[in-house]
């Protein structure tokens, strides 16, 4: 018996394609332009929200039937903040410098919708270990967008892969430094993810027309 | 038996239920891991006061920031801090625990009229003595502080700055080492008036060679944390001016 049922690996896939989080629900992409100047805040945060998003579909999956529906949004805001808190109480006491990495996610992780709208789409009607699969299935899906556009906006932005420069020195002019290229300081400023991102989207949606709402 | 989960009354009771439940789990778990979290916060104090006056262990190259190790801080900083002077009014006292002293409070006590104590920490290396003092401010999102050590002529020898919810690879790059190790060598004073470091958006001179112009080059798309900076020095610079005036050398 495979581990996963066919219906059970699409969940995990199919974020990662053609019901991504971002390009195709459009979740997500306050966070997709905050913190995508550096590639090393995209994988913090795409692995933060894979946490936060499994946990909190299974929690909510379990309390799925006695949520009342009249206050149900405000029933999921509290289980995500509790567990974001919690996992930054613990590490704040055991693993202090990780913790400082990760203090400026918090906000963002609790305000993300991919959350929400995973609780609301996919937690509230299925069980918890479908609820999981779909959680880490749409975090997958969140954080590659989120770690092609952090690749790219680091590169051109400042030169350096995880801070590390790989064009060259830009104030010695070395490397491709030395041909006359410079950073374009255009890229490490919020609008540019969303012209990163609309790449994405327009080349996703160039190779599977099948994805283009008609009007 | 199913439950009725759209009547008012059941709505309240979960709605007042989950409030408990939720209520005594975090209060449960901030009162177990409190004295954790407070240990780790005052040795990281410690390690940003020794980091401003350059006890740390940074490389020769412009890499991370690396802080003396916890297990080791708190005899390092018994060591190298060798008078921790608390300033309250025209009296100057001297208090071990300083170095616990919230500024955030003290500047709230400061403007609802009260009285206020302010930290300055005296450290010692290499025969050289190292004036610190602590800053608050806000950055865009939030607070912002640090530490600047200063010498006798009121010349920066090295700061700190760290933030709380800054913007990851724009405004949070103020805790680089490549914009704090531009503050050395600075001069908070223009002429003999206090003008403190303003963090400045082309002055030209992005390598930082001129040291005597108080500014600093500016991070790009980090404006504002960038002028929360600039601000929290000038204001840190005007509280203690008293006091520096006493010790600067003429």
């Amino acid at each position: 018996m495979a581990l996963l049922s066919k219906k059970d690996t699409n969940l995990i896939t199919d974020p990662l394609a053609d019901n991504n989080p971002i390009t195709i629900q459009v979740l997500g992409i306050c966070s997709a332009l905050a913190i995508t100047a550096e590639l090393k805040a995209s994988l913090v945060m795409a692995v933060s929200v894979m946490f936060v998003l499994g946990a909190g579909n299974v929690v909510i999956s379990l309390m799925r039937n006695i949520i009342p529906s009249k206050i149900r949004i405000i029933v999921q805001l509290i289980v995500v903040a509790t567990l974001v808190i919690i996992v930054d109480q613990v590490l704040k006491a055991f693993a202090y410098e990780l913790s400082k990495t990760l203090a400026v996610f918090v906000g963002l992780i609790i305000t993300n919708c991919i959350i929400m709208g995973r609780f609301e789409a996919f937690a509230l009607a299925n069980g918890p270990w479908r609820s999981f699969l779909d959680g880490i299935g749409n975090s997958l899906g969140y954080g590659v967008i989120l770690i092609i556009v952090g690749f790219f906006r680091e590169l051109l932005g400042s030169g350096t892969l995880f801070g590390i420069p790989v064009l060259g020195d830009q104030i010695e002019k070395t490397g491709l430094y030395a041909t006359g290229y410079e950073n374009n300081g255009f890229m490490i400023i919020p609008p540019a993810a969303l012209i990163v991102v609309g790449i994405i989207i327009w080349v996703q949606r160039s190779r599977n027309p099948a994805l283009v709402e008609e009007n | 038996m199913a439950l009725k989960t759209d009547s008012n009354v059941y709505t309240v009771v979960f709605a007042a239920v989950m409030v408990v439940v939720v209520g005594s789990i975090l209060a449960f778990l901030a009162s177990f891991l409190s004295p954790n979290i407070k240990e780790n916060e005052r040795f990281e104090k410690q390690q940003n006061i020794l980091y401003a006056m350059g006890v740390n262990e940074n490389g020769d190259d412009a890499g991370s920031v690396n802080f003396i190790p916890t297990d080791v801080v708190e005899n390092e900083f018994a060591s190298y801090i060798k008078e921790q002077l608390v300033i309250q009014g025209d009296k100057i006292t001297e208090d071990n625990e300083a170095y616990l002293i919230d500024l955030k409070k003290q500047l709230a006590a400061m403007k609802k009229g009260e009285d206020y104590k302010l930290p300055v920490f005296i450290g010692e290396k290499d025969g050289e003595k190292f004036y610190i003092v602590p800053m608050y401010g806000k950055g865009l999102w939030d607070a912002i502080w640090g530490f600047i050590a200063l010498d006798d002529t009121m010349t920066v020898q090295g700061v700190y700055f760290d933030h709380k919810g800054e913007t990851p690879g724009l405004g949070a790059n103020i805790k680089m080492r490549y914009f704090m190790d531009d503050f050395k060598g600075e001069t908070i004073l223009d002429g003999t008036k206090y003008a403190g470091i303003s963090v400045a958006k082309g002055n030209n001179d992005p390598l930082n060679k001129t040291k005597d112009d108080n500014e600093v080059d500016a991070l790009a798309g980090a404006t504002i944390t960038g002028n929360g900076v600039s601000a929290m020095i000038s204001e840190t610079v005007k509280l203690y001016k008293p006091y520096l005036e006493t010790i600067r050398v003429k």
